[in-house]
């Protein structure tokens, strides 16, 4: 029986901030052979250790690396993005790891580190590193992960909380890198299975000049492809009028082109995008990164279960959680899960059970989530929402998989080029 | 003693007269809807408190309790007059719950706290509050009133609750996202699915260790699909029967093999069950299509479909004497 003393050991509510365990007391040497047959035995272990009441004290800490990216000035920056975005799903996920935890005496803890300078993010995950943290949760730029990723010990476990470029998936994979946040490709997937499920045929595209809209449009035509729709044209908005004026004189000229069913907006920074919708000169809905929008989570999301996160979550950070903070409770909660099952915070034992079969992860979407093996990037649902309902949840019903029918969003193992499970 | 002779004559002929009722909750309608089960036709619908989720019976079957969830409180109502008599201090968002077989101790799951909270139905005073893990819901107590389980939808796990001393005693970690217990009538198992794993682990209540594990496989049906909730055991201990959610069918499992012998399609995304007196038909609450399935047992097939309110969820179906 736990004592009183034990059962509330992290009752504080918030963050706890106990010092890293030290990290030679309970590791296994880097390098060691980790083998399917040690989780089993540590599986084995967590099963008599649970049931028995004796349990080992374990300690996980996470430190939040968040680059500050100046977005450059936006016309429409009515409703700008909250500025503790992620930090506080994570936050959110320790809480609930911690009441986890009390019945098996394991702690979590987070600590956050911002900066505009991806050098002192580095400095800091070493320094973090050097102190026993093993678990580094990142809402920044490819650039600053790769670097991460190179400059840590392969032990070190990050998880991308952010970032959806498509590289990341294909190109620039690192063993030691796992996707919680969907890449672009898995998101204008889920929109285009949407949009041929309603048999709408012809897309006008519409982007922006910045690097990410073009990003974003490289990943809807791949989609357009795969799924069969027509692209009517594509236009590169490049016009500087002040469109909370302009708008209703300069959107209908602008998309005056061959008839189409949909106009899918490519414009992640919300520059003029918000601005398309009943603007457009055929009377169509907008879709993409405005009006009805392929997310990772949104507010309306409340079937299977995720009301209680919602709540939950507002509780917490008193505004409404959104895809940075699903992506990065997602990170905390694969990871204590992973604790949970095997009763051991040695990253590569935890490593080797994220992309075990026997992995899996309840996230509120309706189904279990597991990583690819071949890029790490954590299967899931795409919910598509407008702002104030849940439209549809894709994968769509009838686009099959071989495997697993969530693998038909995003890069299947054929299309990427990092078979990191072929190591 | 003549108190209680009294109140069985008052109660004795309503029961008699009564035919068998079906009372479901409608998480979307705030309503509960009534089932005539003799003519298979809802034959009233009553308005309760916000999201109606868990519903049960006490021991005379004069009271229904129902579990408001986003009303935060646990609703009394008498079954003869046909009024919500009163409102239980329940704690935050109530789930489901369970009875003691004092017939007094309501232990309710409150899924926003990670509490398990213990209210005396005479007194509607809250006796104790017991931290368990992140979202609690499903509820059970032992036959011989010893334990109380709860499952923590987040966490994983079967919290073990001494009603003794109302302190937590022990943890089963099981597959994830845990929604329903239910102890079998001899009280040495205790059945708990879970719904993202998609399994049923069988615990034994003496040892807290999973005895045996279920999987469910249906042909045409994806694996991740079959989500197990409500769990139902019939009498004689010969049959379980499990509600697999957006598979849309029900398994029969023959609960001494354990063996699944069967896979009865019903309505959309299937909650909860019961059974009548006679055991002869199965009623499945059938969360998106909003309807109600009634499946012969003999046959293992379902016989009728009832349209009820809005995502009809808990069910519990008021027995006769036989």
């Amino acid at each position: 029986m736990f004592s009183t003393e034990e059962r509330f050991l992290d009752e504080m509510g918030g963050i706890s901030l106990i010092p890293p365990f030290p990290i030679d007391k309970v590791a296994l040497k880097v390098g060691e052979v980790i083998t399917i047959k040690n989780i089993l035995t540590a599986m084995i272990a967590s099963l008599a250790l649970i049931s028995g009441n004796v349990s080992a004290e374990l300690q996980v800490d996470f430190l939040y690396l968040s680059e500050i990216r100046d977005q450059g000035p936006v016309l429409s920056n009515i409703l700008p993005p909250p500025a503790d975005q992620g930090i506080r799903g994570a936050e959110l996920a320790v809480n609930d790891s911690n009441t986890t935890g009390r019945f098996l005496k394991h702690s979590y803890s987070l600590t956050e580190k911002s900066s505009q300078d991806a050098g002192q993010l580095i400095d800091a995950a070493s320094e973090a590193y050097k102190s026993g943290n093993r678990f580094f949760l990142v809402d920044g730029s490819s650039a600053l992960l790769t670097q991460l990723a190179e400059t840590l010990p392969e032990d070190a476990l990050l998880f991308n909380a952010s970032n959806p470029d498509d590289q990341l998936r294909t190109q620039e994979c690192h063993a030691s890198v796992f996707h919680t946040s969907p890449s672009r490709a898995m998101l204008t997937d889920a929109l285009a299975q949407w949009i041929k499920a309603r048999k709408l045929k012809k897309v006008l595209l519409i982007r922006g000049e910045a690097d990410a809209d073009i990003k974003y449009t490289d990943a809807f035509k791949r989609a357009a492809k795969r799924f069969g729709l027509k692209l009517v044209d594509e236009l590169v908005w490049n016009f500087d009028t002040d469109l909370r004026r302009a708008a209703q004189r300069e959107l209908p000229l602008f998309t005056q082109t061959d008839e189409y069913d949909l106009v899918v907006v490519a414009d992640e920074a919300g520059d003029f995008g918000e601005y398309v919708p009943f603007n457009t000169w055929y009377p169509r809905p907008v879709a993409g990164t405005q009006g009805l929008t392929p997310v990772a989570w949104h507010r309306v999301v409340e079937q299977w279960g995720a009301a209680q996160l919602q709540s939950r979550f507002e509780q917490l950070a008193g505004r409404w959680m959104n895809s940075v903070d699903y992506a990065a409770w997602l990170a905390v909660r694969a990871v204590s899960e992973s604790v949970t099952r095997t009763t051991t915070n040695d990253s590569l034992i935890l490593r080797d059970y994220l992309l075990s079969d026997t992995y899996q992860l309840a996230a509120f979407k309706g189904r279990k989530l597991t990583f690819r093996g071949w890029n790490h990037q954590l299967r899931q649902p795409i919910p598509i929402v407008h702002p104030r309902a849940l439209v549809s949840l894709s994968p769509q019903e009838g686009f099959l998989h071989p495997v697993n029918e969530l693998d038909t969003l995003g890069f299947d193992r054929p299309e990427s080029r990092c078979a990191l499970d072929k190591n | 003693m003549k108190k209680m002779l009294l109140a069985a004559m008052i109660v004795a002929p309503v029961i008699s007269n009564a035919a068998e009722l079906a009372y479901i909750s409608n998480e979307k309608d705030d309503s509960i809807s009534v089932i005539n089960v003799d003519t298979l036709k809802v034959q009233e619908t009553f308005g309760v408190g916000e999201r109606p989720r868990g519903i049960l019976m006490n021991k005379d079957r004069t009271r229904l309790y129902i579990c408001a969830s986003d009303s935060d409180t646990v609703q009394v109502y008498d079954l003869a007059t046909h009024k919500i008599i009163k409102n239980l201090p329940s704690g935050e968002d109530p789930e489901q719950f369970a009875l003691h077989p004092d017939d007094r101790q309501l232990y309710i799951a409150n899924e926003n706290d990670a509490v398990v909270t213990i209210v005396d139905t005479e007194t509607n005073e809250v006796l104790s509050q017991i931290d368990v893990g992140v979202e609690p819901e499903g509820m059970a107590v032992s036959p011989d009133g010893a334990i109380a389980i709860a499952t923590s939808e987040t966490t994983n796990m079967l919290h073990w609750i001494d009603t003794k001393s109302h302190q937590l005693v022990d943890n089963t970690l099981v597959d994830q996202r845990p929604r329903h217990v239910e102890f079998t009538k001899d009280g040495r198992y205790v059945w708990a699915s879970s719904e993202i794993g998609g399994t049923v682990s069988v615990v034994d209540v003496a040892t807290r260790q999973i005895a045996h594990k279920l999987n469910f496989k249906i042909r045409g049906v994806h694996s991740d699909r079959i989500q197990p909730v409500g769990i139902k055991l019939s009498s004689d201990g010969r049959y379980a029967y499990v509600a697999l959610g957006p598979a849309n069918h029900i398994a029969v499992v023959n609960a001494q093999t354990f063996e699944v012998e069967d896979y009865i399609l019903v309505g959309r995304r299937v909650w909860h069950m019961d059974l009548n007196a006679d055991e002869s038909l199965l009623l499945t609450t059938n969360g998106i299509s909003g309807d109600v399935s009634v499946i012969d047992t003999q046959k293992r097939r379902a016989i009728k479909t009832i349209k009820v309110g809005r995502y009809p969820w808990g069910i519990r179906i008021l027995k006769t004497e036989s």
